[in-house]
């Protein structure tokens, strides 16, 4: 079984995972939130430009984006730790689904809001961030919350580019134990005990909009 | 900035990149095939009448998705190994997306069963059709047919988490890149390629579930509009 020294060890990585899932969360959320903004905008660069970088993101594996942000960073000059290309990847990664699923949270406002929003004399942006957003992003909260689970799995990947979270240190630990099984087990239960939680939330939640149908 | 791209190394290496290209779209389409499978299975589990079965069903899907693919790839591939059974890479690769795929795919066509109206399995009833018939003749294309555009999205999602193999030593796009790395110490370059081929194969992986669309479910040939 797991020395006390190892079940530590899982449980500071565990830390560095949810560490990893925050910063991708919060700074994705605001990346993401623009990219929304820039996609059901009027303006046809605007969205031109949002919709390609939607497109790339979500085409490339995650793996790759971690590669990619890891090697590719320190060409430009920026003197990274692993840490921090692996928070700039998940960064870019979460801001193209959040954009993804806030669009279509603000499209799912209904058309006579704007108009209201509008006779009551609203400067557009009033109408958009008064009116329209708050709408939209309480529409998109279950599957904001259900991507949150896809980002604490998708953290396992910085393991790749050597953070020392929960996946990375649970192969060192088996590297010197040779208990597969049982490290990997443990490992799976404290992700999970992460990741439940959040489905439940999305579950809850999607209940508590879901009126009309219940 | 003073460093200059270099992507000569591609003159030499592209039969590899190529190798690797068509091993991913191998490992994605057999995972996808096969997870497909396992996952309408498990949503009919999930829907059955049985108590049981469809607690079962729903702790296999609830432990799965809460859990990192590279997690159970690792289990797969060295706790199997570490109990005796000697499997290559490959296997475990395609064993371990199966799964974890399967779970999704469940969840998706539970959905679609759900949404087939009542009133649809009570006419087959009348009409004599068995379980079995009345399972596949009635609810499960118009199921599938629904949630048809998500399903299509997950198995995106799985030709890039193919990626993940690379982690357990067996053969694809990205673990070809990461030899021709270590080989040419050209990583940002070779990374940007590897990228480049996988929005491809995204796109190209689109286009080829919407013409099987168009020949799988004729209302859409005929009509022109989605259910």
């Amino acid at each position: 079984m797991l020395t006390t020294f190892q079940m530590q060890a899982l449980l500071t990585a565990a830390v560095w995972t949810a560490g990893l899932s925050l910063i991708a969360f919060v700074l994705g959320g605001a990346v993401g939130l623009l990219i929304a903004v820039m996609r059901v905008s009027a303006n046809r660069v605007l969205r031109g430009i949002a919709f390609t970088y939607i497109q790339i993101v979500q085409g490339t594996p995650l793996l790759v984006m971690m590669m990619l942000a890891f090697f590719g960073l320190s060409i430009l000059g920026f003197d990274l730790t692993p840490f921090a290309a692996a928070s700039f990847a998940m960064v870019i990664y979460s801001s193209a689904y959040f954009g993804e699923i806030w669009r279509g949270g603000i499209l799912a406002v209904p058309k006579t809001q704007w108009e209201a929003a509008e006779c009551l004399a609203l400067h557009p942006v009033q109408r958009f961030w008064l009116v329209i957003i708050p709408q939209g992003l309480r529409i998109s909260t279950p599957p904001t919350v259900g991507f949150m689970v896809q980002i604490v799995k998708n953290t396992s990947l910085a393991s790749v580019i050597g953070v020392a979270e929960l996946t990375y240190t649970s192969k060192l630990i088996n590297n010197s134990t040779f208990q597969p099984f049982i490290i990997f087990s443990v490992v799976a239960v404290l992700y999970f005990c992460m990741c439940y939680p959040l489905a439940w939330w999305s579950r809850k939640l999607e209940d508590k909009l879901n009126v009309a149908h219940r | 900035m003073t460093y200059t791209f270099d992507f000569s190394f591609l003159a030499e290496y592209w039969p590899q990149l190529l190798k690797g290209l068509v091993q991913t779209a191998q490992l994605s389409l057999l995972s996808i095939i096969f997870g497909f499978l396992l996952g309408t299975l498990l949503a009919i589990g999930r829907t059955a009448q049985s108590k049981l079965l469809r607690r079962i069903c729903a702790i296999y899907v609830e432990a799965i998705r809460n859990t990192p693919l590279l997690v159970q790839m690792f289990m797969i591939y060295f706790g199997l190994a570490s109990v005796g059974f000697k499997l290559s890479a490959e296997f475990c690769a395609v064993l371990a997306i199966v799964i974890n795929v399967s779970s999704y795919t469940c969840e998706i066509m539970r959905a679609g069963i759900e949404s087939v109206r009542k009133g649809q399995r009570e006419a087959s009833d009348c009409l004599g059709l068995t379980w079995l018939q009345s399972l596949f003749l009635v609810v499960l294309p118009p199921a599938t047919e629904r949630v048809y555009p998500a399903l299509v999205s997950q198995f995106i999602l799985i030709m890039l988490a193919t990626s993940l193999v690379s982690q357990i030593s067996a053969e694809e796009l990205t673990s070809t890149a990461a030899r021709i790395d270590s080989m040419t110490f050209r990583s940002f370059e070779i990374y940007t390629v590897v990228a480049l081929i996988y929005i491809g194969l995204a796109f190209v992986f689109r286009l080829g579930f919407w013409a099987l669309s168009r020949l799988v479910f004729p209302r859409l040939r005929r009509l022109g509009t989605p259910l």
